[in-house]
């Protein structure tokens, strides 16, 4: 990753003390595709715009080693939005918006309750996809009453959003259908279409022995790959990892309940334990910047809470 | 007609846990069903049920190969060890078999790979080999 300043604006946003990340559309077809620094670029284009990627809130998680503020950090993720200098377009959730239970009736209250609490949201374009959490054990039925389709696309000024669903399936796959259906989607466009892609899991294999890959993610990324400007956003690794495959960036966003160690760096892969000097650490989410006419993106992370 | 047999239960158990178009995705041979341990071959059992391996931790030897015998006594549950590229999935009621050849010494992570409960994050064991 190369380093780039970015001044606009971006020092205000990062004032909550989080990192920039600035892409441009010349990176992303260069191969580099990311450049991390405190950012800022040339004018603004009136179809610039921003968006928010919260990961992997958990709710319903118990566990005071870990997050002894379980039952209040979503809502203090939700203000954290709210206070945004800039009001983000709109707002994307990749999956594990509650924490698995074995009982349909528990996991129905906790995305009720989830539900009701990003209502709160002052952005009204809210945007979902499942992680395993919500969807595995009953192939996505609970989540779907409360949040509809799994996986879908959406136009935004210009570019195009395809929303994949790997966790419906228990086995961690995307199956053949949604393949397909992947295909018919980008089959209907251009080559140099800007493309982003919101999933729950890694579509590359992250660390398989964690389980954090996608049984048939190389499909989907082989289906990607002819296309120019890719970029994917995910969760389910509850830290922020930044990966090529080819020319696809792919981007791994914190979770708002708890961060897991870097892949492969202890044994197990068990929850970094909550620090009371450093209570939230590794707890935000992002704001990306798409420069639409560079089809680039600078993405902010912030922490749940300001240090 | 051994194999027949355990595909037939493994069609009747998919419906009936709805998992057929899951199944159906998955390539027979990767359901392992036809590993037939050779003579003297060291044949491990595992028994799986939510959210443990038992046992979930097994030492081998360098460059002899294992059979593994997966069975589940509760829910479908997957056998995955990323680092010899082998996984199967365990139907309740069926003897699963996987061979590793295990190439290289070390300790290495299996682990539950599809989704069964609660505890299924934690649903891991260690292969470790020695040389
Ligand atoms: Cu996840
Ligand atoms: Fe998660």
């Amino acid at each position: 990753m190369d380093h780039k300043v970015d001044r606009r604006g971006f020092l205000k946003l990062a004032g909550m003390g989080a990192g920039v990340v600035f892409a441009s559309r010349l990176a992303l077809n260069s191969g580099s595709a990311l450049a991390a620094g405190y950012g800022s670029g040339s004018g603004a284009d009136a179809d610039d715009f921003f968006f928010v990627q919260m990961s992997d809130t958990h709710w319903g998680f118990s566990g005071d080693k870990v997050n002894p503020d379980a039952k209040g950090t979503l809502q203090k993720a939700v203000a954290a939005v709210n206070a945004l200098e800039h009001a983000p377009d709109f707002i994307f959730f990749t999956g594990d918006l509650t924490h698995t239970t074995d009982d349909p009736k528990e996991r129905r209250r906790r995305l009720a309750e989830f539900k009701d609490i990003v209502s709160k949201l002052n952005v009204k374009n809210v945007r979902f996809t499942p992680g395993e959490h919500d969807a595995s054990l009953d192939f996505g039925a609970a989540y779907q009453e409360f949040f509809g389709d799994t996986h879908y696309t959406f136009e935004h000024k210009g570019i195009q959003f395809i929303v994949l669903d790997n966790v419906s399936d228990p086995t961690a796959s995307l199956g053949t259908n949604q393949l397909a259906w992947l295909k018919k989607v980008l089959d209907g466009f251009s080559k140099d279409q800007n493309i982003v892609v919101f999933t729950h899991r890694p579509l590359f294999d992250l660390y398989p022995q964690w389980d954090w890959a996608t049984r048939d993610g190389q499909a989907a990324i082989d289906l990607l790959m002819p296309y120019n400007n890719v970029t994917v956003f995910y969760g389910h690794i509850h830290q922020q990892n930044y990966h090529m495959t080819g020319h696809i960036a792919h981007h791994s966003a914190q979770s708002l309940m708890f961060p897991l160690p870097p892949p492969g760096s202890q044994p197990k892969r068990m929850p970094v334990p909550w620090n009371p000097e450093t209570p939230y650490k590794g707890i935000g989410f992002r704001e990306t910047q798409a420069e639409v006419k560079e089809h680039g993106f600078n993405i902010t992370e912030y922490p749940v809470v300001k240090a | 007609m051994r194999t027949k047999h355990y595909l037939g239960v493994v069609a009747l158990l998919a419906g009936v846990m709805g998992l057929g178009a899951v199944l159906a995705d998955t390539p027979v041979s990767e359901q392992a069903q036809m590993v037939i341990p050779n003579p003297g071959e060291q044949v491990i059992k595992v028994s799986s049920h939510k959210f443990e391996f038992v046992p979930a931790a097994i030492t081998l030897k360098k460059g002899v190969p294992v059979v593994f015998e997966l069975t589940s006594t509760d829910v479908i549950m997957g056998f995955n060890v990323p680092d010899f590229k082998n996984r199967a999935t365990i139907i309740p009621g069926v003897v699963t078999r996987i061979r590793i050849v295990p190439d290289k010494v070390g300790t290495f992570t299996f682990f539950c790979d599809i989704f069964c409960g609660a505890g299924h994050e934690e649903m891991s064991g260690l292969i470790t080999v020695e040389a």
